[in-house]
């Protein structure tokens, strides 16, 4: 470089961490500074509206919600739509959305029972098997969304209806019941702590991903990758790798729901994937709002699942029709994603009045 | 403001029948924040004028437009006569239309996956009622007519994704006019005005022929021009007066066939300059660290250059020239048609380079757009910081958290990123901030050639200058560093040699003492016409 005038750098000043007493109380630099009371109620909202959703049914109905039989069944039942959620998570951590999930698990549910039931597969095999179709699907939504470019939206809804097609082909549009009741066992039969395995199931994968998203480096990057993906790619990252490798996350995870489908009802009803999409996307939304706010996140995820069914148990029992289900999860999706925009919008409007 | 001598000897007045001009602006000013960015600027077009607007960046170009779109406000006092008559200040968006005065910019404002015809009439679709019937064979032929009045071949029902670029801008040039044209019916007297800001910069050379040529027809048409260009040799071609603005105010309205370009040049920059002595100097005495050989990309037309290990390498020109994509290029970031890079003793295909790869290799790119391609605004300081360099705090595969905050915090406080807390969110930094913040993220990893893109655009002084300080500490370290940039001063500043591009190719090489502000901006303003002279060197 050329003799011209420079200015010293003022990091010079005794500015860096190294400054600090050593051994002494004072925090390295200012972390823990950003907690604040307003982050920690966010964070910790869900699970709020969850405790009084609870305590106010079971006030209202003690004989019937306040049950330990109740309490099984909501803990119990809501396995498949964990799955279904946690799977949802990694496509959309992304940058990509996956509509095929549900039908996908439907599919995966009949393949499952006809190779089982009708095939005479031995479970593990039909499971095995499965989920290897599954994976091969993912692949085929990786290589049409990110090696051609087209639009996850769009991908994953054919990809989806072709799946609920070759659901209705395969099972002859038939429900096939009597799987094996081996699987049926270690889904609902067996009981850990009065709880049916299945969600015990459910909360070790969420752990796993919340491990995953949260402490490896793939994590982070998935991060980086469905926020920004020319900021990625110009940090080096294998983006169309990590998307593809998220799009067969998905899919597995939503065979695994299939299977933990076949194995709570013991058969499948070709159709039985349509009602799960809605409720799989409401959750994941919901969880992206709590936990770690503003990110798709496993245990936020875990909690909306829970959140969700409580509340409908409870006003069922109270005796209202089925159809508030769909109101509920219709009415959770929107106030989820809605919900974030107008506490960004306020809080925005307050910094400017702050700084005027 | 210095006296002039070419200003005294060449301001033209119209003389003869003294027409009335068809715009004229006197006392207009406008601030920003205590910065004047128009200070009592004059302004006249003459019917039938094709007039020149130049100047610098930030020279207030921009903002003179944006006061006749009705964007900005100007100060009180000024006034503005449209056709001899008096237009009450400030105009409202839009109000433009009605005066007359039609503008086209360089995105031109087309709907490319719409039809040459739906293009034609998006102007009068958003007029009247919004149910009525279009008849569009009626509609087809008379752009049929228009174009062919015009000459200019073009298929209404084209879609605008198909066209040429050339042909975009001139689609684009006709719809202006027939907007004018369908305003003013009826009024004999007046005369409508064509704003052209930049619309010749994405073109070929061809190209630029055949829309001067449209201007030329525009103009017979009893149209004026304002003609808002960069490039010295385009404004020759085609103007017949030019205005010339420096820091916010008028320093010269010249005719253009009376003028050099060195008195252009000499107005633009504010002082004359000595001649320029191009000499190609040998600079393969100092240790190669990079050498890119006949690079052919978009653009860009077969460029050759190197670079010295511990050298700061400027590439600049005007818009379009190309200079601007050679850091994405040298990068992998984006598609390279042919050409080698050496770097590090090794060769490798251009067109085969990985962004993963080339950083692997010790290559790091700051791109010019922080926002869109140098972070995740809303995720955290650390985390963006850290990103490239995760695998280094892992043990078995498990991210170490405290350390990575710990590292990031001393990083950022190394590098005097305010607060230095990882915790914080990164588009709440200040400008200054962010790019100390993203200079941390990738000299962590120790590059041997960083390559920037507009270092210090929206950065505060204080900050430039620490940019600046820092750059320097790690090119004695060695580091190569190549720049591209439009700001002279900052090349003036860092760079130990320049590459002037024009049309693709590398026109000048600028070194020594000759590195200065103005002698770039000099060369920079001639780089079309040393293009067309030496159209073989690159």
């Amino acid at each position: 470089m050329q003799t011209k005038p420079t200015t010293p750098l003022p990091t010079d000043e005794p500015h860096t961490i190294d400054q600090q007493p050593a051994g002494g109380e004072a925090p390295p630099v200012v972390r823990g500074s950003k907690v604040r009371a307003a982050d920690i109620g966010e964070r910790f909202a869900l699970i709020g509206a969850w405790v009084v959703v609870a305590v106010v049914f079971s006030l209202v109905l003690p004989n019937t919600f306040a049950t330990t039989a109740n309490l099984q069944n909501i803990f119990g039942s809501q396995a498949v739509l964990v799955l279904l959620g946690l799977a949802l998570v990694l496509p959309l951590t992304a940058g990509d959305f996956d509509l095929s999930v549900s039908f996908l698990m439907g599919f995966s549910a009949i393949l499952v029972a006809k190779l089982n039931v009708q095939d005479q597969w031995p479970i593990l095999l039909a499971i095995v098997a499965a989920v290897g179709v599954a994976a091969v699907v993912g692949a085929i939504n990786g290589a049409l969304i990110v090696g051609l470019g087209i639009d996850s939206f769009i991908v994953t809804l054919g990809v989806g209806t072709f799946l609920f097609g070759a659901t209705e082909w395969l099972s002859n549009s038939q429900t096939i019941s009597g799987v094996s009741t081996s699987l049926v066992n270690w889904t609902v039969t067996n009981r850990f702590l009065g709880i049916s395995m299945a969600f015990w199931y459910g909360v070790v994968i969420c752990a796993a991903m919340w491990f995953v998203l949260a402490y490896t480096p793939v994590g982070r990057r998935l991060l980086f990758v469905g926020r920004n993906r020319n900021v990625s790619r110009l940090t080096g990252l294998h983006v169309n790798r990590l998307r593809i490798g998220a799009l067969i996350g998905s899919s597995v995870l939503s065979a695994l729901a299939g299977v933990l489908y076949v194995g709570s009802q013991g058969g499948v009803d070709p159709s039985a994937g349509q009602a799960f999409l809605l409720p799989a996307f409401a959750s994941a939304y919901l969880g992206a709002t709590s936990i770690s706010p503003g990110r798709f996140n496993a245990w936020g995820t875990f909690i909306a699942v829970y959140f969700l069914v409580t509340g409908i148990t409870g006003l069922q029992l109270l005796g209202v029709a089925s159809f508030v289900q769909n109101l509920f999860y219709g009415a959770a999706l929107v106030v989820a994603v809605a919900l974030p925009r107008i506490v960004r919008r306020r809080a925005a409007g307050e910094e400017a009045a702050a700084g005027s | 403001m210095t006296p002039n001598s070419v200003v005294e000897r060449n301001t033209a007045r119209p003389t003869a029948s003294e027409p009335v001009p068809v715009l004229v602006v006197r006392g207009l000013s406008r601030a920003f924040g205590g910065v004047r960015a128009l200070d009592d600027v004059t302004l006249e077009v003459l019917p039938g004028e094709v007039h020149g607007l130049l100047g610098e960046n930030g020279s207030g170009k921009s903002t003179l437009i944006k006061v006749l779109a009705g964007y900005y406000a100007p100060e009180p006092g000024a006034e503005l006569q449209i056709n001899g008559r008096p237009v009450r200040l400030p105009l409202a968006p839009g109000n433009f239309r009605e005066l007359g005065l039609s503008f086209v910019h360089q995105q031109l404002g087309l709907v490319a996956e719409l039809s040459v015809l739906e293009n034609l009439l998006v102007g009068d679709l958003s007029k009247g009622g919004a149910i009525r019937r279009i008849s569009w064979a009626r509609e087809r032929r008379r752009a049929c007519e228009t174009f062919e009045r015009f000459g200019l071949d073009l298929d209404p029902s084209a879609s605008v994704l198909a066209l040429s670029p050339t042909d975009r801008a001139r689609l684009a040039i006709v719809r202006a006019v027939e907007e004018i044209r369908s305003t003013l019916e009826g009024d004999q007297a007046a005369r409508g005005l064509l704003v052209l800001d930049e619309p010749t910069v994405f073109l070929p050379r061809e190209g630029i022929e055949q829309l001067f040529a449209l201007v030329r027809d525009v103009v017979a048409d009893h149209a004026s021009v304002l003609f808002v260009s960069h490039d010295l040799e385009e404004v020759r071609t085609i103007t017949d007066r030019v205005t010339v603005l420096r820091d916010g105010r008028v320093c010269g309205t010249v005719v253009t066939a009376q003028t050099s370009n060195c008195e252009l040049v000499e107005l633009i920059v504010g002082r004359r300059l000595q001649e320029f002595h191009a000499e190609p100097r040998d600079l393969h005495d100092a240790a190669l660290a990079v050498e890119v050989r006949r690079l052919v990309a978009g653009r860009v037309h077969d460029v050759s250059f190197s670079a010295a290990r511990g050298e700061v390498l400027g590439v600049t020109g005007l818009i379009g020239s190309g200079f601007d994509d050679i850091p994405y290029l040298l990068f992998g970031a984006r598609a390279v048609i042919g050409g080698e890079l050496v770097f590090d003793g090794v060769r490798r295909e251009l067109s085969a380079i990985t962004p993963a790869q080339a950083l692997a290799a010790g290559i790091a790119l700051l791109p010019g757009d922080r926002q869109r391609l140098g972070s995740v605004g809303e995720l955290s300081v650390g985390d963006n910081v850290m990103l490239p360099v995760l695998d280094q705090h892992c043990s078995a595969g498990v991210l170490r958290r405290g350390a990575l905050h710990d590292v990031s915090a001393r990083l950022l406080a190394a590098y005097d990123v305010r607060p230095a807390d990882p915790h914080a969110t990164y588009h709440a930094l200040s400008g200054g901030n962010q790019q100390k913040a993203l200079l941390a993220k990738w000299f962590q990893t120790e590059p041997s050639l960083v390559l920037l893109h507009e270092p210090t655009q929206g950065v505060d002084v204080g900050a430039r200058q620490q940019i600046f300080a820092m750059l320097e500490q790690a090119v004695q370290r060695g580091l190569t560093v190549i720049c591209a940039s439009s700001d002279y001063e900052q090349l003036a500043r860092i760079c130990d040699r320049v590459l002037v591009f024009g049309r693709g190719r590398i026109v000048r090489q600028i070194s020594g003492d000759e590195v200065t502000k103005d002698r770039i901006a000099e060369q920079v303003y001639n780089s079309v016409a040393l293009a067309e002279s030496t159209p073989g060197e690159g």
